[in-house]
């Protein structure tokens, strides 16, 4: 057990770190560049950056050369994050592209097509964003609704996305909808890549609890996508929507902060009782809560890392990331609101602590619950896939899509 | 980046699980804990010492083995699992640590390689009765090398050979190793939540004793040997750990309920699902705390800390809830259940609660702070 570097792991990461100071800014103690820039703005920059990493070659450096990418072991682009992670630089607009649409495409495009897509998206000039969810098939997503027909070399779409990420400014997307509804439900879906410019296409913000808009509603009035963009054969939509979720739940990294270092500085500098929080107790006791599923995730992150860096498949432990750090992130930012007291329900940056992290999580962190997967669906993917328990009873597996009950 | 064990270590771990397997099914626990008459179970431990676990990480100059600490702790997340009831943890994991730690040259090699055979066994005393023990409210007193005082529970106390006690002298607290056969020691078996492993009342009437470490130095002491065994005591909780859960499934698999298998409820999918977070968070800070142990690194004390709050949580939640997804079947004397839950309570409280190391955590981050 050691947690060094080989020496050629530790020339890259001396490689990447010089690279990183004279390119980019340390992380300093004020909020970060995308927390400080409106979703516009912030867009221009991540391009910018997301280029100079890809000129530089550490941009997905694990794909393929023909990919764009640079044929190096996955270990080194994790390397390159790690330590990217201490910059203050733009990110956010590329997760989805690279983490979900860029895997699927590399294993169901055409060659021709790989080296037409695969390049920009590295390269951050062309924005990618994913279409399964919608509002009435969320968990059950092969429920969904959105259908296709064939006509001529075409497919024509009609049907509504919902909580589509980044659909405004993407160029392209990945999308599954139904080509026939007198099949069993997973049977009877199709998988393509689309033009998001085709004409329509209808796109709407969503207005989140937290008052931002980081996802859409997408609406299809028959909107035709050539059969050559079809990923998969017709009817096997599901197996390449199972294959891109998988790569969602290696591609969704950590929660963002506050966590227990900011309720630790936090409870500095709050008085209870007159004495400072971080003397009490209870104060101590959930810190120490929440020490340990940090650590327990950036340790269990850590045995991931050595399976790969082996050559190894890494086992099913990732699998708890989501579901812990998601609960956690809506339970510290409740914590640090309350060790405000009367105080802790003023949201406005200037007055607050942490220009009002805690305030604003506690908004936002009811949707890192739900998105890529809700904690119950997570819970029954553990028990069924790592436990081995035996599957849900289904009563709309074997049966006509459309004799399914909806419920409306 | 390797945070893994060898494979040499993972082949001892095979070996000892083969080993435990048909030497310590759950007969040998129960055994234990219905005999008043056995306090551990002779046979497992003699076969212990003839395989020189005890010895594995005291150095082959004091008559063990000298591997290292990584190999220590996969034999405890083995015997974790079977619940041994043999006094494995108080000899090798306290009093071979306190002697290690703080004992001369001459200590060590009078107590050192009949630990590490198997052929003493050797314990610690802290606790003086209900309530957190301080340096402050320490009763127990060694005054010109005579011990005093009145020592409950020790773990172990009834059988073992030698005791570190932890007592006041003129220079505050001390430790003092003490011969549990001499004289002006008395001793008697109580009854715990855990019969499994056997515990004492041990009073002290002026017995002798001989200094362990510097004078006034043992409650530093004490915080160092806690430490390294807080990292051991969590490998063996997250053994148990893991073997609730494993029973849990077995069960709700093979329980029918409604035409079904309890397992395929969502209800129970969601427990054993918390519980296999709950074991993975305390998988990754034990093994983490094995290794600051076995570099004795500067992150040993909140390493330790964080291992053995994550283990108590996963090995409380595992056996309360096993016993849940058992039903009545599992609140019976004759489902093995209870004795998880019985060893849960114990490894928990042994070396101290949840609630004194969460304040050993965050008061070892505040100094990493400053």
């Amino acid at each position: 057990m050691d947690f060094n570097d080989t020496p050629e792991q530790a020339a890259f990461r001396g490689e990447v770190r010089a690279w990183l100071a004279d390119n980019a800014e340390p992380r300093r103690d004020r909020p970060s560049v995308s927390r400080r820039l409106d979703a516009e703005e912030g867009l221009i920059l991540a391009r910018k950056w997301q280029n100079r990493k890809a000129e530089a070659g550490y941009a997905c450096r694990h794909w393929p050369i023909e990919h764009g990418g640079q044929g190096r072991p996955m270990i080194e682009t994790i390397i390159y994050d790690q330590e990217e992670a201490s910059f203050d630089v733009p990110t956010g607009f590329f997760g989805i592209g690279l983490g979900m649409c860029g895997p699927i495409m590399a294993k169901y495009a055409t060659g021709e097509q790989q080296a037409r897509y695969l390049p920009p998206m590295i390269r951050g000039q062309e924005v990618w964003c994913q279409l399964f969810s919608e509002p009435a098939a969320g968990s059950d997503v092969a429920g969904l609704r959105t259908r296709c027909h064939r006509d001529g070399d075409d497919w024509v779409v009609n049907g509504q996305k919902v909580w589509t990420s980044g659909a405004h400014y993407s160029d392209y997307g990945i999308l599954v909808a139904r080509h026939d509804s007198s099949l069993p439900k997973h049977k009877g879906l199709t998988f393509f890549f689309i033009d998001m410019k085709s004409p329509g296409i209808d796109i709407k913000p969503i207005k989140q609890i937290n008052g931002g808009s980081n996802f859409n509603e997408v609406f299809f009035t028959n909107v035709r996508v050539p059969d050559s963009q079809r990923l998969g054969a017709i009817g096997e939509g599901w197996q390449v929507a199972i294959a891109t979720l998988m790569n969602e739940r290696l591609a969704v990294g950590d929660a963002p902060p506050p966590d227990f270092r900011e309720v630790m500085k936090l409870a500095a500098s709050c008085l209870l009782d007159g004495r400072p929080a971080l003397e009490d107790s209870a104060v101590r006791e959930k810190i120490a809560d929440w020490y340990v599923e940090s650590m327990g995730m950036k340790h269990t992150k850590a045995r991931t890392l050595t399976a790969l860096s082996q050559g190894r498949i890494p086992g099913p432990e990732n699998s708890i990331g989501k579901v812990v750090s998601a609960s956690k992130l809506q339970n510290v930012s409740s914590f640090g609101a309350d060790l405000m007291d009367m105080g802790g329900v003023v949201t406005d940056p200037s007055l607050m602590p942490a220009s009002a992290l805690f305030q604003q999580s506690y908004l936002y962190s009811p949707g890192l619950r739900i998105a890529g997967g809700t904690d119950e669906i997570l819970r029954n993917i553990i028990a069924e896939r790592v436990l081995g328990l035996p599957g849900e009873i289904r009563v709309d597996r074997d049966v006509p899509y459309s004799d399914i009950p909806t419920g409306s | 980046m390797n945070f893994d064990f060898s494979d040499a270590q993972k082949a001892l771990k095979q070996q000892t699980r083969g080993f435990l397997r048909a030497a310590c099914d759950t007969t040998v626990p129960r055994r234990v804990l219905e005999n008043g008459d056995e306090p551990y179970a002779h046979d497992l431990w003699r076969q212990i010492g003839a395989n020189e676990s005890p010895g594995i990480a005291i150095p082959e100059e004091y008559g063990g083995i000298g591997f290292g600490y990584l190999e220590l702790c996969v034999v405890a997340e083995e015997l974790g699992r079977v619940i041994a009831p043999v006094p494995f943890s108080s000899s090798v994991y306290l009093a071979a640590e306190a002697v290690l730690l703080g004992g001369s040259e001459e200590q060590k090699q009078a107590l050192l390689p009949k630990l590490a055979a198997g052929e003493a066994i050797g314990t610690f005393a802290l606790s003086e009765g209900p309530g957190q023990a301080t340096e402050a409210n320490l009763q127990t007193t060694l005054k010109n090398g005579r011990l005093s005082g009145t020592k409950v529970p020790v773990p172990d106390g009834d059988v073992a050979d030698f005791c570190v006690v932890v007592a006041r002298d003129g220079n505050g607290a001390s430790l003092a190793v003490v011969d549990l056969g001499a004289d002006g020691v008395s001793r008697e078996q109580v009854e715990t939540l855990d019969p499994s492993r056997s515990n004492a009342r041990i009073t002290f009437d002026g017995a002798e004793a001989e200094l362990l470490g510097e004078s006034g130095q043992g409650w530093e002491l004490k915080n160092r040997v806690f430490d390294r065994a807080a990292v051991l005591f969590a490998m063996e909780q997250l053994g148990g750990a893991d073997a609730c859960l494993e029973m849990a499934i077995g069960y709700a698999k093979g329980r029918y309920a409604f035409g079904r298998p309890i397992g395929s409820f969502q209800a129970i999918k969601h427990k054993l699902a918390d519980m296999y977070i709950k074991n993975e968070l305390a998988r990754a800070n034990c093994y983490y705390g094995a290794w600051a142990l076995s570099t004795d690194a500067p992150e040993l004390p909140v390493a330790a800390a964080a291992a053995r709050v994550a283990a108590i949580q996963a090995f409380h939640f595992a056996s309360k809830e096993n016993i849940q997804t058992h039903g009545g079947i599992g609140f019976t004397w004759e489902s093995d259940c209870h004795l998880y839950y019985r060893r849960a309570k114990l490894l928990a409280l042994g070396i101290g609660s949840e609630r004194v190391w969460k304040d050993r955590l965050v008061s070892g981050l505040q100094e990493e702070a400053a």
